[in-house]
């Protein structure tokens, strides 16, 4: 695009022809004040805020509707520009409540922010404030219509940011107000986002409010522990307690997108039944609480005792990458048995197989906001994978990329595709097929897959991909924050990290089913789910665990164990992208995976090195094909950096696993979510997917 | 919920008459001719132009909060909306909403415990150069001293 | 249909000169006066011919803002992937306004002929007619005249024997001043909140539909038909320079003979006022008169001594606007009239725009205080400063439509705010401020 020279405030500078003026101060280093313009949204012109002076223009112009043009000249601190800014926040601070001493926002409120900087110092205000009393629209979303400055912010962010629509506008002139989707509630997402935007105390979160202020909480930048699409989420932390979510500077991979679990679903933290002393099935066969040192002594001896190929191991989708890998080496090494496997949700080993000699083909989850076109196949991912779904929508709604969906029911994603193929058969590979014509028209493509693609299924679509004659890079969609991590880190029967070939061993089915195990250590996980059994009667059981799931309960020793929240160290979501955990909240009574497994070593007399999260990821970027190279700089402050999976071939699997996704809705991640209060809260019905 | 057939053809006429795809621009006609039948904006009447139109409860209602004539609680049978708009206000026409209220014991949107009469003081009809004007329901009434006003009043009531 | 008032001798009568006729509405009156000459004339020129006919008649939008039509009629594209639209504003809601309703209810089809011609002029083959919710009777009447049309072939396919067709629509409102700005009635016209669009793009560029759309005034369209029939020139020499035609004058308030009456432009405001209205009534002096709508400022009677065209208005201060003239006489409570007017515009406040949403709220509840008898002094200066900082700065022309009357009134008659303030027991000295 053309350049053009602009004059803003004197200083000449260059800038894209048609670009809006607000953004090319920015970008200059100037601030042009507003309320309703937001990057990335729709223009509405609204709060007037921005209005700049502009040469041979009649009267003051919007600086967020402005396009810029060769030869302007602007001037943005001017005093009719000042003037206008100063009586524009007098006209909204007229109607506006200033209960900012109670308000939430109170701190970090824009308007707060906007009069302190531009406003005037007195009121001439002398009338009745107009009042209505403030509404409660879900659990978690209050409004407040007298504090409400009427921006649009929450209004587009819902409609074009998460693709929900639910807030709308009614009544007219003063009385105008948001109004929910359903007369007097909410029916959406409750992602939040609303209460996130809101420059004001309008929106209030129910977790939040009255509960602190912001500058009593510690902010805690680190990773969601909930589905696989590794979101930043800023945790403000008070007194060792997770008081909110959001990412309000933008940092990661989500910008500040964040989804119902993100944004509310760290209080399973707190909840009651949360494990705080190790327990042991005592002689009467109930479970009795014992200390950390008699219940590391008992798995310690038993382990040495029944360490072998009888053994099996069980890691988790959602400990960190440090730990699994801990887990598989010490399994390998110190436990002498190669059964060891974790609940698979997505067939990524065979699209790194199918890969094999080829380079750059795994997107990102930048990727699918810049790509010209996305192929999804299989997965309701506006419910799966929010994160995934909202690139793609935000990429639509920017940059007008085609979309494709072939599912088995009707998903959020078929209002903006380009063609969208029902069948109830996925994995047939048929839809696909309906769309090459299209799809060889496109300039470059992403697909998308869910798990009824696996197996040749995958070799099939990668094929499929390669033979339409144009750029097309792939995401096997898993299903928890760490999924991509296990498989990684070689948490599986016949592969160890970066899925090198190793002897093979038991599966997690072939372990449940098989009478003869000898003992079982599930580390973050929940196997015996939906009443399944353990063959083995025998086995002895070790489950590290945050609450008594069904496992812990068929446990002879029960561990407590830290969230993702309390711990320090990497992991890879769904694209293969490394992120860093930071703790941020101290655990009580429990303990890190990591610490666990370091202490049984040291119980068993086994050297595993030094066990602390730093040191064990260095060794994974030392041994790890894939994970060595990264940027440490990038990740150590909070950037995502992708893998490079091995290139070469995944040797075939003799060993016959099970790979199934969970089919999570939005509103669920296996046990941890059956711990959030919030979540069962806000769930009206139960979600489903396709529907 | 259903409408008299002559309602349901000015309905599925009215649709035709906007581009194809554009159909919601019937939405504001149908709510004021279905409103003259219905006799307000309920929110199944709503549920219903919204399903016809392909817009749910929330899109309806933001229209129908914005526009004056749209009323979601019932107006009278007859719904006597005085002018004191400036033109009115020059001649009368306050005079005459007052004289209104007092008449008919009502004020500002409000309706007669019979339901048969309701009560508005409205913003500028269109009848300026023949102020002070009232119209009651869509007949307008021009140049109304208190005495037809009266008049007015009690032939409605009969 | 019987008029309203009593036509007067001194009027030039080239837009409504079929009131007074029976059954003026009905396509026979209209056919055996002259009716769809004008078109069969436009059917037979080129749509540039036509677009520069109205061009050289210096008409200039008859709604309000006064923007020259023709100049209007050749920013809609020629060449358009997309369809175009006719869109006529009959949302008529200003103020001291009523004559597009007399145009509808007296000679329908006069209307449907201008939109035929503008259709032809810009290659249109639908439009609609947006008629305030209030109207509801013209609705009828507009769908009567339009079936007539469609019935002897003025509208539909094959327009008198050519390839021409074109499909006229009547669209209801519901309530809404705002509505009457032309974005904002494109809105209500998809079924949506009357709220403004942001311009550019203008409704030439994307109109009704996001398509290319002229957009006129009712009194704008129904001038049309007489332009094509007398000629572009000798339309334009009825009025002044740069203002051309004649044009309905609503005339209301404290005069002996209120009515609409079809005048040239540059009519003697005050010869207007006396003769044509009969001067003030009961024998009164003139105090001032709000010359086109509650929107323009108003003028003191000594201001008034000048010709009603667009130019000289606007020279003394004011707006022709929608030729909607008030007239006040000396008993006349201007503390009221301001409080009232602002009361209007808050009212409409369609609440998109700060400045506008809150600067006519705040207003209102001053003006009510002052009215009731509770001012200060420091309140008048602040109902000025507070109109003036709306000035210019509102999403759309409401804004400045609340603020511009107060200004005035304020500025003008300051020693009758003071009376009402000098009244209140309670008022209190200036206080000093405390910063």
């Amino acid at each position: 695009m053309a350049l053009v020279n602009v004059t803003i405030n004197g200083v000449q500078v260059q800038a894209e022809n048609g670009a809006l003026l607000i953004e090319v101060a920015k970008q200059n280093g100037i601030e042009i004040p507003a309320f309703c313009y937001y990057e990335g949204m729709s223009l509405q012109a609204a709060c007037r805020m921005c209005l700049v002076e502009v040469e041979k223009a009649p009267k003051l112009m919007t600086g967020c509707t402005l396009p810029v043009a060769e030869g302007m000249v602007v001037r943005t601190e001017s005093e009719p520009v000042v003037k206008a800014r100063k009586t524009t926040l007098e006209f909204l601070l007229s109607n506006h409540p200033l209960d900012c001493p109670v308000c939430d926002k109170g701190g970090e409120c824009e308007l707060q922010d906007m009069t302190f900087k531009y406003g005037v110092g007195e009121s001439r205000f002398t009338e009745i404030k107009q009042h209505v009393p403030e509404k409660q629209w879900s659990p978690v979303v209050f409004y407040d219509a007298p504090r409400c400055i009427l921006c649009y912010r929450c209004v587009r962010v819902c409609d074009e940011g998460m693709g929900v629509g639910a807030l709308g506008v009614s009544y007219r002139g003063v009385n105008a107000e948001i109004i929910p989707s359903n007369g007097d509630h909410l029916e959406c997402d409750e992602c939040g986002s609303c209460i996130d935007i809101c420059p004001v105390g309008s929106l209030t979160s129910g977790t939040y409010r009255y509960k602190t202020r912001p500058w009593e909480m510690e902010h805690v930048g680190t990773i969601c522990t909930h589905c696989s699409n590794g979101c930043k989420t800023t945790l403000g932390v008070r007194n060792n307690e997770i008081i909110r979510g959001n990412n309000r500077d933008k940092s990661g991979i989500n910008g500040e997108f964040l989804c119902v679990k993100g944004r509310y679903a760290f209080d399973f933290t707190q909840h009651p039944e949360r494990l705080q002393t190790p327990l042991i099935r005592n002689a009467a066969g109930e479970l009795e609480e014992a200390s950390w040192s008699r219940a590391l002594k008992l798995v310690a001896e038993k382990f040495k005792a029944l360490a072998g190929p009888d053994f099996g191991v069980i890691g988790s989708t959602r400990t960190t990458n440090e730990e699994n890998y801990l887990l598989q080496k010490f399994a390998r090494t110190a436990l002498g048995t190669s059964s060891i496997d974790h609940h698979r949700t997505g067939d990524v080993v065979t699209l790194v197989d199918s890969l094999s000699g080829k380079t750059g083909q795994l997107a990102i989850a930048e990727d699918l906001y810049t790509t010209k076109a996305v192929l999804v196949v299989a997965s309701d991912l506006s419910q799966q994978q929010p994160l995934l779904a909202n690139k793609i929508r935000a990429n639509f709604r920017h940059h007008k990329s085609a979309v494709y969906t072939v599912t088995p029911g009707p998903v959020r994603e078929d209002k903006i595709a380009r063609k969208a193929i029902r069948i109830p058969e996925v994995d047939s590979l048929a839809g696909v097929e309906q769309l090459r014509e299209s799809l060889s028209k496109e300039a470059e493509l992403v697909i998308l897959f869910g798990d009824a693609i696996q197996g040749d299924k995958v070799r099939q679509l990668v094929a499929f991909g390669e033979s339409l004659g144009i750029p097309v890079k792939y995401i096997a969609l898993v299903d928890y924050a760490n999924s991509r991590g296990a498989l990684d880190m070689g948490v599986l029967p016949d592969l160890g990290p970066g899925y090198h070939a190793t002897a093979p061993g038991r599966s997690l089915q072939q372990m449940l089913d098989d009478p003869d195990l000898s003992a079982l250590w599930v580390v973050g996980a929940n196997p015996l789910k939906g009443g399944k059994s353990l063959a083995s009667p025998g086995a002895f059981v070790v489950v590290q665990d945050l609450f008594l799931t069904e496992t812990a309960q068929r446990a002879d020793v029960v561990l407590p164990a830290a969230s993702a929240y309390e711990k320090n160290g990497t992991v890879t979501n769904v694209c293969g992208q490394v992120q860093r955990l930071k703790k941020g909240i101290e655990t009580v009574g429990s303990k890190t995976d990591l610490a666990i497994i370091g202490l049984l070593a040291r119980g068993m007399g086994v050297n595993l090195g030094k066990v602390d999260a730093d040191a064990i990821f260095a060794e994974i970027a030392a041994k790890v094909p894939g994970y060595n190279q990264l940027p440490m700089p990038v990740i150590l402050t909070g950037g995502a950096v992708q893998t490079h999976p091995v290139n070469g071939g995944v040797p075939p699997s003799s060993v016959p696993g099970i790979i199934a996704s969970a089919r999570d809705t939005l509103f669920t991640t296996g046990s941890l979510t059956r711990y959030s209060k919030i979540l069962n809260e806000v769930l009206e019905k139960p979600g489903a997917l396709y529907s | 919920m259903t409408f008299s057939p002559e309602l349901e053809a000015k309905f599925a006429d009215l649709v035709t008459h906007y581009p194809e795809g554009r159909q919601r621009a019937a939405l504001i006609p149908m709510l004021m001719f279905g409103q003259d039948e219905v006799g307000s904006i309920t929110p199944e009447f709503m549920l219903e132009v919204g399903k016809r139109l392909g817009l749910n409860a929330m899109q309806v209602d933001e229209v129908v909060g914005y526009y004056s004539m749209l009323h979601k609680k019932p107006m009278g049978k007859y719904h006597v909306q005085v002018c004191t708009n400036v033109a009115c206000l020059l001649r009368g026409g306050a005079e005459l909403y007052d004289h209104a209220c007092h008449k008919l014991g009502l004020g500002h949107k409000e309706v007669s415990a019979d339901g048969i009469i309701s009560l508005e003081e409205v913003e500028c009809i269109g009848a300026c150069s023949w102020a002070p004007a009232i119209q009651v329901n869509y007949d307008f009434h021009h140049e109304v001293t208190t005495d037809q006003l009266d008049t007015i009043l009690e032939d409605l009531k009969k | 249909m019987k008029l309203f008032n009593e036509p007067s001798p001194l009027e030039t009568k080239i837009i409504s000169f079929r009131f007074g006729l029976e059954n003026s509405a009905s396509i026979d009156t209209y056919l055996a006066h002259d009716g769809y000459k004008a078109l069969r004339k436009a059917l037979e020129i080129t749509p540039d011919d036509i677009v520069n006919e109205v061009k050289t008649s210096n008409l200039r939008g008859r709604g309000g803002a006064g923007f020259p039509t023709g100049l209007k009629w050749s920013f809609v594209p020629r060449v358009s992937e997309k369809p175009k639209y006719i869109v006529v504003n009959a949302d008529e809601s200003e103020p001291g306004t009523c004559k597009d309703r007399l145009l509808i209810q007296n000679d329908p089809h006069q209307l449907i002929e201008g939109c035929l011609i503008g259709a032809l002029a810009v290659g249109a083959k639908k439009g609609w007619i947006y008629i305030r919710g209030e109207y509801n009777y013209l609705i009828h009447i507009m769908d009567k005249a339009i079936a007539e049309a469609y019935k002897n072939g003025y509208l539909g396919k094959n327009i008198c024997g050519t390839d021409f067709e074109f499909d006229l629509y009547t669209h209801t409102g519901a309530g809404a001043y705002e509505c009457g700005e032309e974005s904002a009635l494109l809105e209500s016209l998809e079924g949506k909140r009357g709220v403004p669009r942001i311009r550019p793009p203008f409704p030439a560029i994307s109109g009704a539909f996001q398509s290319p759309t002229l957009l006129n005034n009712v009194e704008t369209f129904s001038s049309v038909p007489a332009i094509l029939r007398m000629g572009g020139q000798a339309y334009a020499d009825l009025g002044v320079p740069r203002s051309g035609g004649t044009r309905l004058v609503c005339m209301s308030g404290h005069v002996n003979k209120p009515g609409v009456y079809e005048v040239p432009l540059g009519f003697p405001m005050m010869k207007f006022v006396n003769e044509i209205g009969g001067g003030v009534w009961n024998g009164r002096a003139l105090k001032a008169i709000i010359p086109g709508g509650s929107s323009s400022p108003l003028l003191k009677a000594e201001e008034c001594d000048i010709p009603m065209d667009y130019d000289a208005i606007a020279k003394a201060g004011s707006m022709l606007g929608s030729g909607g003239l008030m007239v006040m006489d000396e008993t006349t409570d201007m503390v009221k009239v301001a409080l009232r007017i602002m009361r209007f515009y808050q009212h409409e406040s369609c609440g998109w725009c700060i400045p506008c949403r809150e600067g006519t709220t705040w207003l209102k509840k001053m003006l009510q205080r002052v009215a009731d008898g509770h001012g200060q002094t420091r309140d008048i200066d602040l109902i000025g400063d507070l109109a003036q900082n709306m000035m210019g700065r509102t999403f759309c022309p409401l804004g400045d439509a609340a603020a511009m009357p107060t200004i005035a009134i304020v500025k003008k008659y300051r020693n009758e705010f003071e009376e009402y303030v000098a009244r209140n027991p309670f008022a209190s000295p200036e206080l000093v401020s405390i910063a």
